[in-house]
């Protein structure tokens, strides 16, 4: 089956992320903003899938 | 063949949710429904998109063998990853603390182990579609009919039983309408697995797994931030709790612990017949190996499962440990949620822990994330249900030698009336007391002696069909007399307990806790499920040659040459790397 599932776990994770830092920016015991840290989290992990995902595709 | 994975059952019941007092309540606002929507378009894409992969009803069934292991190895996790399990799991931690780990490093890994380097070679090699359909060739046509009806209502019943929970604690959390939150759940689960039959249901599952990781870690970083790091969540529980909640074997010398079973029941009943009879002949997690590339692939999977498997504690246990930690500590504004009678009802402790962390838009995703796990459960038992439907009881002894365009259809329409019947089962779930209790206690019944037969048959040619069929019958048997003469708490004279409850004989045997109870059932069951099979077996002729047994028995079978893969690459030396950490884990928390 040529289906990598790469490339939609990085696209959802990347849309939590910029969801997720857009409401951030837009508006706290950690200290910070949660949603912009965790905002970021997801942002890296869907990033970093998708770069896998794609660079695959390319080769 | 669990109907929920075990430890739902064994340590928290069935999940019952009821409103009291002090349940949270939750609004969700357009940023967390935004969330909640991507997701839902995300895996309904991921169906359409597999449709075009889908030709034949061994692709919708069984995947045609094409999934890559990474994946099958998070999918044989995460299908037993469902709701009830983080739920379940975290009011576990809540009711015992770290002594609930059992239920991995004891409960699950060296089965998964077992199942990885003895038995799917069986499972693979056999060319069997099924774990029932392994049955009829190891043994005979009864065997497998009777493995196969009994676990296709079960997984139904399950399904039904997941999709009750949800649409119960959604309506308890944000004031959803039952029906609505029933339908529209149900909906999403059959769009996505009627286009794409078991590989969008595995795909899914793999996105639910990353879904819960990063939805739920964030309860326990900020949780243990709160507390103190691990050392003050610890020196907490064993002031405010007592030592055991931090010790996991330390008390176990004796049933004067939190869950109240002694090391052997712990060991044996749930570290072996329970839990070896759940990994290693469910077909629900089974099908997720048997949907790999290759044998190799196949005998990895379980192994790729468990090293995640070894550290989820962290995300599903920690949390009910963290409640009870901040329960404690003043100021904190958090207490452990009420039921309807009052009682403390620690199923609540993840919806609670979430309201409590949360704000808008991390709300939305830990609740994507839990949401996910209900549907996932749900969508895994569809497609265990509609691949022995299809092949163990409609192929077998009602539509005989169709086209394959005919068996594709009635998988399909096995995918949509497996849904219609989980919808009746969880109204029924809804309206009828303690129906579903009852149907977790007759399963138990014939679950606990399952893996005697499974073992037996791989590692002993001369176990028969008719042993193996009456040996399964007579453990069910005991195992419901069994639980006739016991009683799961110490009784007083003239006390009386629900019949569900056991007892309802006598109360030859009275045990400190309803789990020590399931796990000397299981134990009992188990050993008279082997002892008459081996009876019966060598009391009737083989009906099978060793020729006809080749590939199905251990010592029948050409042992699989692992030396042209690297050490990394071999099952068998990192599945005894994977043993060797879950003992120092076992040891580190002592």
């Amino acid at each position: 089956m040529n289906f990598d599932l790469r490339l939609p776990i990085g696209i959802l994770f990347t849309l939590f992320g910029l969801i997720l830092t857009g409401f951030g920016l837009f508006t706290t015991s950690l200290g910070h903003n949660i949603n912009i840290s965790w905002g970021i989290v997801q942002l890296v992990f869907g990033s970093l899938m998708l770069f896998f995902a794609l660079r695959k595709g390319k080769a | 063949m669990q109907i929920i994975p075990p430890i739902s059952i064994l340590a928290s019941g069935t999940l019952a949710i009821g409103e009291g007092a002090d349940t949270p309540e939750i609004d969700l606002h357009s940023v967390d429904y935004a969330i909640l929507g991507v997701y839902i378009l995300v895996v309904i894409g991921i169906g359409f998109v597999l449709k075009k992969y889908v030709k034949s009803a061994s692709d919708f069934l069984t995947s045609g063998r094409s999934i890559p292991v990474w994946v099958t190895g998070l999918a044989f996790l995460s299908a037993n990853l469902g709701a009830q399990e983080v739920i379940g799991m975290a009011a576990s931690g809540a009711k015992y603390g770290i002594m609930t780990s059992h239920f991995y490093w004891v409960g699950a890994i060296p089965a998964m182990i077992f199942l990885a380097i003895f038995m799917m070679p069986f499972y693979y090699g056999s060319r069997a579609r099924s774990v029932p359909e392994y049955l009829k060739l190891r043994f005979d046509e009864k065997t497998r009919g009777l493995n196969a009806i009994s676990f296709a209502v079960m997984t139904v019943a399950s399904s039904g039983a997941s999709l009750h929970a949800l649409a119960a604690l959604l309506h308890l959390l944000l004031k959803w309408d039952y029906n609505f939150s029933l339908i529209v759940s149900s909906v999403v689960v059959l769009a996505y697995v009627l286009k794409g039959g078991l590989s969008s249901a595995i795909y899914t599952e793999v996105l639910q797994f990353f879904l819960i990781v990063l939805g739920f870690a964030p309860l326990v970083i900020i949780g243990l931030n709160d507390l103190g790091g691990w050392s003050g969540l610890t020196a907490s529980l064993a002031k405010n709790n007592g030592a055991e909640f931090v010790h996991s074997w330390k008390y176990m010398g004796t049933t004067a612990n939190p869950m109240g079973v002694e090391w052997f029941g712990m060991i044996f009943g749930l570290g072996f017949v329970l839990s070896f009879g759940y990994w290693c002949t469910d077909f629900l997690v089974v099908q997720r190996a048997m949907a790999a590339k290759t044998m190799g692939d196949a005998r990895r999977t379980p192994i790729i499962g468990a090293i995640p498997k070894m550290l989820f504690p962290v995300i599903v246990i920690l949390p009910g440990m963290i409640a009870l930690g901040l329960a404690a500590k003043a100021g904190s504004g958090y207490s452990i949620p009420h039921g309807v009678t009052g009682a403390t009802d620690y199923n609540l402790v993840i919806p609670s822990l979430i309201a409590h962390y949360l704000p808008t838009g991390m709300l939305g995703l830990a609740l994507t994330a839990l949401m996910a796990s209900f549907m996932s459960g749900m969508a895994g038992n569809v497609t265990a249900f509609n691949t022995v439907w299809t092949y163990d009881i409609y192929q077998s002894y009602i539509g005989k030698g169709k086209s394959d365009a005919h068996y594709m259809w009635m998988a399909k329409f096995a995918t949509v009336a497996g849904i219609v019947i989980s919808i009746g089962f969880a109204y029924v779930a809804k309206n009828v007391d303690n129906i579903m209790d009852f149907l977790q206690l007759v399963f138990g019944f014939v679950n606990a002696p399952v893996f005697a037969t499974f073992l037996l048959g791989m590692f002993w040619k001369r176990a028969t069909g008719h042993g193996a069929f009456y040996g399964l019958l007579a453990g069910t048997l005991c195992a419901m007399v069994f639980h006739g003469i016991s009683s799961p708490q110490l009784l007083k004279a003239g006390e009386v307990i629900p019949w569900v409850k056991g007892g309802w004989i006598s109360h030859h045997y009275q045990f400190t806790s309803s789990m020590a109870q399931n796990f000397w059932l299981a134990i009992v069951a188990w050993s008279f499920c082997f002892v008459i099979t081996i009876g019966i077996s060598l009391a009737t002729q083989r009906t099978k040659t060793d020729g006809e047994l080749a590939g199905l028995v251990y010592s029948l079978t050409e042992k699989i040459k692992e030396v042209d893969e690297p050490m990394w690459k071999r099952p068998a030396v990192v599945g005894s790397i994977v043993l060797i950490i879950a003992v120092i884990l076992n040891i580190i928390f002592w």
